[in-house]
């Protein structure tokens, strides 16, 4: 098992937000974890690297127990995080982006260098030295992806990569995914979009309210219209 | 000429030492976010350090090695201030960070004194640089040739240090986003701590190296940290180029300006830098800041006005209140006196900074016009009593009216910068216009007349005025202004929207804030029949602060009890310990640390709690939802 | 539908950023009562032309037109004033205020009154407010503090906003941005409703192609700050053009919404 997670609860302040949460990816596999907004998943990925200070549960990744690790610890043992709002840092050059994630190779994970990335990418490799700012939302998305790449993780969480970008950009995405998974990455994605989890994912968890309440593969969750139509508001 | 040329070699010397300290504030500010006040402290004990090493170790090696061991000293305090109290503070709001950095140079300033004394010290010259260098007649001391050179070499050696190597673009990325650099993998912790030692080194080798050029005394902390302010607030918080264009503008119009208005030099400086905020707010190099990640579930709840049972428990403690004379004696009276009249001060600066959101760091300012406003009219003009309590604080509003309008023109630490700046501004026009003012000297002899004159008489009338003045503002606080003016604060971008002109919103309520600590002024002046600068100074502008944030910034009513509580406790502990500042300072750094929520903050919080779950139950649903 | 003038006028508008030319050249028309999408790649200009309409931009030339007065550099307050309603593609609203709070405030500041030191603002046009928050079905929530809803709510919420002013046009940017599918629908026909109702314009942004399609009368297409397509959903949806810079293969949105979806 890639990733096991059991009984994360989390909280901001006295509100309560995850409940029992539990999840488990396996070696390679694309997993989705699906939700309306506010349902949860930024709130998983965050607990899971150690970005959200109250919580409890064990967190096993690699069959290590990362539950009180400390988020660059976390994410040095090679499980990197793709935030949602893409986050990258807008007065640095795309190369000085990449920078910032770099980290040694692993010897259990893909390796990474700036190239194989800028195949990945094709956009990137013709803005090498543009500002982050000035780029448009698709390319900081890919660069966001990119520079987490950078640090040769085994699993990658990614929380709503579609989101906010253009159709043909989406597909774009799907196929770099697709290449992350052929690598050998792991890959956890949060999604609302089911026709673009469709293409990407093995299996998925439905979370709501902050429980999980649904897990299975992308076809049980198909031949479930029941469970799709309470839960994700299709 | 050759005068005017060394005039501006003088200036170019000086600004080598305020670009050190400034490019460390910078540093320090992008990072972590925050604006250390403590930097001015830094740069003394650099200076006293080196001061003490310089003179135990001889020779060259022993002053230049002095020097550099003292900031690598005093960068050691700094990491050890940085991992005992900042990283503690680090998620608490900006306002919080600076008042307990300025905590922490209050106690420096106590410990300093208590070290090395009270008097000046006049340090060693430096090795190979004793000489002065002749030019068509002036004097230029090589010293100041040695700090033209090396001013643009520390330029050049951070400038690569933040563009060529790892740990310069690590820190570059953290100052935009330092979560995200977490999430990559990189040790924030550290990262923190290796900005906050480099900060701080900067700061104390701009104290060090001042040693060879000024005394070193116990208050160059406070005048420096202004100066400091000033570049930062010209130059661009963030940027080092900034740093060094607005220290160098800043030190050669100190130069010439000496010329020009002997007495008040300053105004110079302040005239300049209101034309910079006009045409470029955010600075000469610096960036507009990205508004703050609002911390997810932080739910606050709506204010609403008192219920009328409330009312009646106000009114009663009132009543209470004005009982005083039966059982109080004189010293008594006087007390409440006093704390009636912070209390008028307090709830002013509530006002701007709670409702307002806008935090004045020179709130003192308006107070002490508004004392002043009474001195004048009352010895000059000679006009009666009554008179003078209600034009004196025009002063006051005219000083608001002014200063606002640049202020409220800026937000957040900037405009926490600039008030300050303005404050200091105005405490060295009171310093140093001695003709008007009196200077040092104040103006003495304000006694009340004869049916305010005695203690219980004058209670009442301060009791009287701090219930009205709360109960304006209060209601001005429920009224369609003040509703638009926390509009401005929830939401810039939303309010704009809904046709509300935010800035001249904010500009009233500065106004107003100032006129009613201009009220709170008047009152005070005649309770201590005289005025002096320290009535504008920075320390009262930080009593205002404290008391606010005491009482709880997310409140209403905070500031009442805020201003009642902390007086009492200051008056107290100024007549036990001679250590006041270092007891002062120690307070409100716990406060911060301890209390962030203030005193009525934690009661609301614990009535939330023992209150039944009817009310509860939605609180927990549905942050849920909008939590992510 | 009249032919009467326009409500909205929009004449080559042109706006670059150091040396890059964000818009160059868009002229639109819009008209009472009709809902217009404003779609295209990410970076093809969409903000800028929003911004200048709202007045948070000045356009270097050009000119904008709202009911036959030139809006063209006016602030977004003065834009406001004029009638025109705004949502963000992040809500804006006033968090520690309660759901009835907000819309006041803009009620407050509609009726001239924000400099008002005196008055009651929570007696303030209670009932005007009321009706805004039940128009938009958040009747029941007007108590609750704005910090505390879901972000459907708030979306619903920011709309009662926007229509304090009785406005002619609203201006919405990605209004179903980080919205469930389910979501995302009830807003849209909301909306409509209400712009069909009050005779309102309304222009949107928008990358769900499900929204647009289904609600928009028109869409135009924006690529590297110019218009390359302008109609109705379907002349958009098997425009070549727009399929290879914007739409793609139509993956990733409803299949009822795919050119010539035979599958």
């Amino acid at each position: 098992m890639k990733l096991s997670v059991q009984d994360l609860n989390s909280f901001y302040g006295p509100a309560h937000i995850l409940f029992d949460i539990a999840l488990e990816v396996g070696e390679g596999e694309v997993v989705a974890l699906l939700g309306r907004n506010g349902a949860g998943k930024s709130t998983t990925f965050r607990s899971i690297v150690g970005l959200v200070e109250q919580r409890s549960g064990r967190i096993e990744f690699e069959g290590r127990d990362v539950s009180n690790k400390p988020t660059h610890e976390i994410v040095r043992d090679g499980l990197g995080y793709v935030p949602e709002e893409r986050r990258i840092f807008t007065d640095l050059t795309v190369e000085e982006n990449l920078e910032v994630g770099r980290q040694p190779k692993r010897p259990n994970a893909p390796h990474w260098t700036r190239e194989k990335l800028f195949d990945l990418f094709p956009n990137l490799s013709e803005m090498r030295n543009r500002p982050g700012g000035r780029m448009s939302g698709g390319e900081q998305q890919m660069l966001t992806i990119a520079r987490t790449l950078m640090g040769n993780p085994s699993l990658v969480l990614l929380d709503e990569p579609s989101e906010g970008l253009s159709p043909k950009i989406v597909e774009q995405m799907v196929d770099a995914i697709l290449t992350m998974k052929k690598e050998g990455v792991s890959i956890v994605v949060s999604e609302q979009n089911l026709h673009f989890a469709r293409l990407i994912s093995d299996r998925a968890y439905i979370i709501e309210r902050g429980r999980i309440c649904f897990g299975g593969t992308m076809s049980e969750l198909d031949a479930r219209p029941d469970v799709r139509d309470a839960h994700l508001s299709l | 000429m050759a005068f005017y040329v060394v005039q501006f070699l003088t200036g170019l010397a000086s600004a080598a030492s305020l670009f050190l300290v400034a490019s460390g504030l910078s540093i320090i500010f992008g990072v972590t976010r925050i604006v250390n006040f403590a930097h001015g402290a830094f740069y003394m004990l650099g200076a006293y350090i080196a001061f003490t090493l310089t003179e135990q170790f001889s020779g060259a090696l022993g002053f230049w090695g002095g020097i550099v061991v003292a900031a690598a000293i005093v960068a050691l305090a700094g990491v050890l201030v940085e991992i005992v109290l900042l990283r503690r503070i680090y998620h608490s709001p900006e306002l919080f960070q600076l008042l307990a950095t300025f905590g922490l140079t209050l106690m420096v300033e106590d410990l300093v004194v208590l070290i090395w004394g009270p008097d000046d010290l006049l340090g060693r010259r430096a090795p190979g640089f004793k000489g002065a260098i002749d030019f068509f007649g002036q004097n230029i001391p090589s010293y100041d040739l040695f700090l033209i050179v090396l001013g643009p070499v520390v330029l050049a050696i951070l400038w690569l240090l933040f563009q060529r190597t790892r740990w310069g673009i690590l820190v570059r990325a953290a100052t935009q986003d330092r979560d995200m650099v977490a999430a990559l993998g990189v040790n924030q912790k550290w990262l923190f701590t290796s900005v906050f030692a480099v900060g701080v080194f900067l700061a104390a080798l701009g104290g060090a190296l001042q040693i060879p050029r000024d005394a070193v005394h116990h208050a160059m902390d406070l005048r420096v940290i202004v100066e400091v302010f000033v570049v930062v607030v010209i130059g661009g918080l963030g940027s080092i180029v900034g740093a060094f264009v607005a220290a160098v503008l800043v030190s050669e119009l100190n130069a010439f300006g000496i010329l020009i208005f002997p007495k008040i030099s300053i105004i110079l400086v302040f005239l300049v830098m209101a034309v910079v905020l006009i045409i470029r707010p955010w600075g000469l190099f610096g960036k507009a800041e990205a508004p703050a990640r609002r911390t997810p579930g932080l739910t606050v709840n709506p204010w609403r006005p008192l219920t009328s049972g409330e009312r009646l428990a106000a009114l009663a403690a009132l009543a209470v209140a004005a009982a005083l004379p039966l059982v109080g004696g004189n010293y008594a009276l006087t007390v409440g006196a006093e704390i009636a009249i912070f209390v008028i001060f307090a709830a002013s600066l509530h006002f701007l900074m709670s409702v307002g959101g806008l935090a004045s760091f020179g709130h003192a300012a308006y107070f002490g016009l508004g004392a002043y406003g009474v001195a004048f009219l009352a010895k000059m003009a000679g006009l009666p009593m009554i008179l003078c309590l209600l034009l004196g604080p025009l002063l006051g509003c005219v000083g608001a009216a002014v200063f606002g309008f640049f202020a409220v023109q800026l937000s957040g630490v900037y405009f926490a910068m600039l008030t300050l700046a303005f404050a200091q501004i105005v405490w060295s026009i009171a310093f140093q216009w001695v003709a008007v003012t009196g200077g040092d000297n104040g103006i003495l002899g304000l006694w009340p007349e004869s049916w305010a004159a005695s203690p219980s008489h004058f209670y009442w009338l301060s009791l009287g005025i701090a219930a009205a003045s709360v109960i304006a503002l209060r209601i001005a606080i429920f009224s369609p202004f003040g509703y638009a003016l926390r509009a401005t604060r929830d939401s810039l971008l939303r309010s704009e929207a809904v046709g509300i002109d935010a800035k001249r919103i904010q500009w009233t309520a500065f106004v107003i804030a100032g006129t009613v600590a201009g009220v709170a002024g008047a009152l005070f002046a005649y309770l201590k029949g005289s005025v002096f600068p320290d009535n504008l100074g920075i320390s009262l502008s930080v009593d205002a602060l404290v008391m606010v944030l005491l009482g709880g910034v997310e409140t209403v009513s905070g500031p009442v009890i805020g201003a009642i509580v902390y007086k009492a406790l200051n008056i107290w502990l100024v007549s036990q310990t001679d250590l006041s500042k270092l007891v002062l300072g120690a307070f409100i750094v716990v406060i911060v640390v301890v209390f962030p929520k203030g005193i009525v903050g934690m009661l609301e919080a614990f009535t939330q709690r023992r209150r039944p779950s009817s009310a509860k139950s939605s609180l927990v649903t549905s942050p849920i939802e909008s939590a992510e | 539908m009249s032919n009467a003038s326009p409500l909205l006028s929009v004449e080559r508008l042109t706006k670059s950023y150091g040396g890059i030319h964000a818009v160059r050249g868009v002229s639109f028309e819009l008209r009472s009562g009709e809902i217009l999408a404003l779609i295209g790649p990410n970076g093809a200009g969409k903000s800028t032309c929003f911004d200048m309409l709202n007045g948070q931009n000045t356009p270097d030339t050009g000119r904008i037109r709202l009911l036959g007065e030139d809006t063209t550099g006016k602030k977004p307050r003065e834009v406001w004033r004029l009638g025109v309603g705004r949502t963000f593609q992040i809500t804006a609203t006033f968090p520690t205020m309660t759901v009835r709070e907000n819309v006041q405030v803009a009620l407050i500041s509609h009726g001239h009154q924000l400099f008002n030191l005196w008055g009651s603002a929570s007696g303030f046009a209670t009932a005007e407010a009321g009706r805004l928050l039940d128009l938009v079905g958040m009747g029941s929530y007007a108590d609750r503090a704005c910090g505390e809803l879901a972000y459907g709510d708030l979306k619903r919420l920011e709309l009662a906003v926007a229509l304090a002013n009785q406005p002619k046009l609203l201006l919405m940017d990605e209004p179903t941005a980080g919205m469930a599918p389910r979501e995302r629908i009830d807003l849209m026909r909301l909306t409509a409703r209400i712009a069909r109702e009050q005779s309102i314009g309304v222009l949107f942004t928008e990358h769900d192609m499900d929204v647009v399609f289904e609600h928009a009368d028109r869409v135009l297409v924006l690529n590297r700050g110019t218009l390359i397509a302008e109609g109705s959903p379907q002349e958009v949806r098997g425009n070549p053009q727009v399929q290879a810079v914007y739409l793609g293969e139509g993956l990733v949105y409803d299949e009822r919404h795919r050119k010539g979806a035979s599958a």
